[in-house]
């Protein structure tokens, strides 16, 4: 928006159509200089500018974490809850709300660890949303605990000595529930791409699960160096229904695949590459129900009339009538 | 109806021994149908003008062992001539499918002794002998120990009409006793029409001849005849348990949405409202746990419709930290716990009062919120309006306690009227003027505006962090400080407009008894039998619990003891470790006690079952100088 206009704001929220960057931007974000969520918020403002999101039909809906502070820097609305609970407030914002666009934001304790029911859940309810998953490896807001997601060995406050298991991959474990409908990875530092998938997640019909790498300077410094400084070890997915890699992007990402985010077994087996981080989208259903149109189908119910209608019909079926009446109302 | 039918009725009434009322039992295998036949029995009464209380009888398994002890299922109708208000003491007259059953209800102290057994006899001739035999010595002891049983053959009667007798026996049944008590013959045969309304006149017409057969069978055969006479209803009234007044209440409230996960006690209401709350644009959604459905419900008020959600002891304690964050960020919230014997899984289908403490402090730091319980089955209806209002006036949460009492109990109540004034009215969701807040507290009552999202200028990002009036993140001791004030004056505001309850007797006297949510019918029954014999006794009913009405401590101090009666926990001051200064009291003993700095003594009891006038009664006459 243009900040030379000087008609009140309240009177320009019906049909503007001139939202620019800063219209977005609340706060300047305190995360530590160099938080790959900066990038996510990043994307994220140019994605609603670029779609001219009015800012009262956004609502940013997070748990607890140095990610899920997310919400305060949009100027939006924005709901930042509890611990690991963002995704079943979303759900119950969008139940009877089709006309916001909800985004959730939620870090790997969030999602896969004190959420993780909700987070299986969420997948299978497949509600029109869009959940970014900011997974720096490690818990950041408590300072460095090991988190689900943590590659084995990691040494954090928690297991000094390293951790003991596997890793529990958020792509494989999402690509494993029923009604999945879309499942893209991607990197902090591959902004273009970032913004490429969070906007066709936006655009797609259904809960979009978007598993961000996000890197966390402050307690995991060099830890994604290894894929930040050897390009050839990021996969890009390519496809006509997914991301087209651009000439320049073709350039430094030489590892390509064209894969269609219809191919479920696929998508399977790249999720769970180890040596390679897959960049794109893994898969993509649009047949799939969502939750919101299944039960709440049927145009919605509104007014006393009807209301009284219903409740005196149901009160019927429960009434004794005095003997002296007749049987009409009675069933 | 048939003038031949009510002459009859009328002549046979003659020779009826008179009652001011008869607590009648039906008790068999589980899916023998005595639920059904006491279910039809009571509604038939209520027609007549018949004060009702049904108690449901149910087993702790799903499938218990035929002929067990442990499965003794069915119904208690406790009739009266006036309004009935509780289950009461002991039954006077049981109808028992087999023997073992029937000692199930000896066991647990629910007949009275010597009552009336009417007793299926098909066992006395089962081709087991072991059966065949056990049956015999029961008999024998029954009889022995003055009980008046009446054999009856049921099954082969059945047998004569129907080729299924198993499930035809209720209906028997149901025509056996509705002649005992001298109900009419046309209303009952109008009930096994409405009854079996859905499947059709295929399945009616059967029933009624079994309901015919079980009537004529009395007539020829037994020699008890009672009438508990009644003035005929004159106005409509509806018979539903307190889980589906509930739910009923939930619809004419307007609310939108219902989350929620199974547990008994509660789950019936949600049965109810899967059924029909789509017919006012609701939905219920079972969500993958407790702690998820009251997460969706604030999703779901925070996005302007209005939501409620239902549960039960464990999964009440999940959602505490949910109820923190809707009272911290000033989300209106319902939530309703049919509570249920605790701790842990404690006693999922029985009755108990042990939430009260937990609904009024349970989530962590302070988090005040209105708490409030249902005192019977109309009160779960109006209970329901009542918490949406609250909560969405004072932008809150609004716990209402039930419990498996309750639920699970019938009691006519005059049949509501749709009032438009039942629905709260829109969220008002025009452009926030500029200069407004999303916490723009009233410095007087801490109440404010609710931003919705999708209205113009409210944007802000709101949080269970402490934050100051903008919504932001604030950890300034000032700012803290003004958050809680304003969230704890809004309890102040509401309790400003609540009434003094009022004293039931006198409004003094020597003893006081006070109580809360489903124990107001026992208690007052118990005060009423007490004053009968000229005793100074009153009692004090809440239904406020959390703010607490004025006055309360006035009302006390009018009386030489006080004490509450309450379905849960209290140490006795008899038993050798416990004295005055380690005693853990009933939980609104404790509460009143702070407020109100009297010494208030406590009886309480938590055997899973609700409480009955006549221990209420006794509790009392000991207490009395
Ligand atoms: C019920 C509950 N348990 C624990 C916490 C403490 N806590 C806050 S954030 C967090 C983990 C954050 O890690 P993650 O979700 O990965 O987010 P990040 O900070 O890395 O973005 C924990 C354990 C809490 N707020 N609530
Ligand atoms: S601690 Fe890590 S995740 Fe948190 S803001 Fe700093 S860099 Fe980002
Ligand atoms: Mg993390």
């Amino acid at each position: 928006m243009a900040m030379s206009v000087s008609a009140p704001r309240c009177l320009q929220w019906s049909d503007r159509e001139d939202y620019q960057l800063e219209d977005y931007e609340a706060e300047v974000p305190r995360w530590c200089t160099g938080c790959g969520d900066l990038a996510i918020l990043a994307a994220v403002q140019r994605l609603c500018r670029d779609e001219q999101l009015p800012l009262e039909k956004l609502v940013f809906v997070s748990g607890i974490g140095c990610s899920s502070r997310f919400p305060h820097y949009m100027k939006t609305y924005g709901f930042h809850g509890l611990h690991g609970r963002a995704l079943p407030v979303a759900e119950g914002i969008k139940l009877k709300r089709p006309d916001l666009h909800v985004f959730v934001n939620t870090g790997d304790g969030d999602c896969c660890s004190i959420g993780a029911a909700h987070w299986l859940h969420a997948i299978r309810y497949n509600m029109d949303m869009t959940v970014l998953l900011h997974d720096n490896e490690i818990y950041g807001l408590t300072k460095k605990q090991a988190s689900p997601t943590s590659p084995r060995g990691l040494k954090s406050n928690t297991t000094p000595r390293g951790t003991h298991l596997e890793a529990l991959n958020p792509l494989s474990t999402t690509l494993g529930v029923a009604n999945v409908s879309f499942v893209a990875q991607a990197v902090d530092w591959v902004p273009t791409v970032l913004y490429e998938i969070i906007s066709q997640a936006f655009h797609h019909k259904g809960l979009s699960f978007i598993r961000v790498v996000q890197r966390c300077p402050e307690f995991l410094p060099t830890h994604f160096d290894p894929w930040m400084h050897d390009p050839d070890r990021l996969l890009m997915l390519t496809h006509e229904d997914g991301i087209q890699a651009s000439p320049e992007l073709s350039r430094t990402y030489k590892q390509q695949e064209v894969h269609d985010p219809g191919e479920m077994n696929r998508a399977r087996e790249i999720a769970s590459l180890k040596d390679q981080i897959p960049v794109g989208i893994l898969y993509r259903n649009d047949e799939a129900p969502c939750y919101e149109d299944v039960v709440g189908s049927g145009p919605p119910i509104t007014g006393p009339e009807k209301i009284q209608a219903s409740v005196e019909a149901e009160l019927d079926k429960f009434t004794v009538w005095p003997p002296s009446e007749g049987r009409e109302g009675r069933g | 109806m048939k003038q031949g039918g009510t002459r009859e009725a009328a002549a046979g009434a003659e020779s009826a021994v008179t009652l001011d009322e008869h607590i009648v039992e039906i008790v068999s295998d589980s899916g023998e149908g005595a639920q059904k036949c006491g279910q039809s029995f009571a509604s038939i009464a209520a027609r007549m003008g018949n004060g009702i209380w049904t108690v449901e009888i149910i087993p702790a398994e799903i499938q218990p062992p035929a002929r067990s002890i442990e499965g003794a299922s069915g119904n208690r109708i406790r009739l009266g001539s006036q309004a009935v208000t509780n289950g009461g003491d002991a039954a006077d007259l049981v109808v028992v499918f087999n023997e073992h059953v029937l000692l199930g209800r000896l066991r647990d102290g629910e007949l009275k002794p010597g009552c009336i057994i009417l007793l299926e006899s098909k066992w006395r001739t089962d081709r087991d002998p072991e059966v065949s035999g056990l049956y015999a010595t029961i008999y024998n002891e029954l009889i022995a120990g003055g009980y008046r049983v009446y054999e009856i053959p049921m099954e082969t009667e059945c047998l004569r009409h129907v080729a299924d007798a198993r499930r035809g026996k209720n209906m028997f049944v149901l025509g056996l006793l509705c002649r005992t008590y001298s109900l009419d013959r046309e209303l009952a045969l109008e009930q096994v029409a409405t009854t079996f309304a859905k499947k059709g006149e295929s399945v009616i017409a059967p029933n009624q001849r079994l309901l015919e057969a079980g009537w004529e069978w009395a007539e020829e055969n037994l020699d008890i005849r009672f009438k508990v006479p009644a003035e005929p209803a004159e106005e409509p009234r509806l018979v539903v348990n307190g889980n589906t007044a509930l739910g009923l209440g939930v619809m004419a409230s307007g609310m939108e949405v219902c989350a929620m996960y199974p547990i008994p006690p509660a789950t019936s209401a949600s049965h109810f409202l899967s059924e029909v709350f789509g017919s006012v644009g609701g939905v219920v959604h079972q969500a993958e746990d407790e702690i998820a459905a009251c997460a969706f419900a604030i999703g779901a008020s925070y996005a302007g419709k209005c939501a409620v959600t239902i549960t039960s002891g464990p999964g009440y304690s999940l959602k505490q930290e949910g109820i923190g964050l809707a009272v911290m960020a000033e989300i209106p919230l319902v939530v309703v716990n049919v509570q249920r014997g605790g701790p842990a899984t404690g006693q999922p289908t029985k009755a108990e009062q042990g939430d009260l403490l937990s609904a009024c402090f349970g989530s962590h730091g302070d988090a005040p919120k209105v708490v409030m319980a249902a005192t019977d089955i109309e009160d779960c209806f109006y209970s329901v309006i009542t918490a949406r209002k609250i909560a969405e006036a004072f932008n809150t949460v609004v716990v209402l306690l039930s419990d498996a009492s309750l639920g699970t109990a019938q009691q006519p109540f005059p049949r509501p009227r749709f009032q438009e004034e039942w629905l709260a009215p829109p969220v008002d969701q025009s452009p926030i003027p500029k200069g407004v807040t999303p916490y723009d507290w009233d410095p007087d009552t801490g109440l404010a505006r609710r931003f919705i999202p999708g209205q113009p200028n409210g944007m802000h990002t709101l949080t269970g962090l402490a934050h100051d009036r903008k919504s932001h993140i604030a950890y300034d001791p000032e700012i803290n400080e003004e958050g809680i004030r304003r969230r704890s004056l809004k309890l102040a505001a509401l309790q400003k407009t609540l009434k003094t309850p009022s004293v039931f007797g006198d409004e003094k006297g020597e003893i006081l008894v006070v109580g809360w949510g489903s124990t107001k019918g026992a208690i007052e029954e118990a005060v009423q039998r007490v004053r009968a014999d000229g005793h100074s006794v009153s009692s004090l009913h809440l239904r406020f619990l959390q703010p607490m009405a004025s006055g309360i401590k006035e009302v006390m101090q009018n009386f030489d003891h006080v004490m509450t009666v309450e379905n849960n926990w209290c140490d006795d001051l008899e038993d050798q470790l416990i004295d005055e200064e380690n005693r853990r009291y009933s939980s609104l003993a404790w509460m009143l006690r702070a407020r109100c700095l009297v010494d208030i003594d406590c009886w309480g009891e938590a055997r899973g079952r609700p409480i009955k006038p006549g221990c209420i009664e006794e509790v009392i006459r000991q207490r009395l100088h």
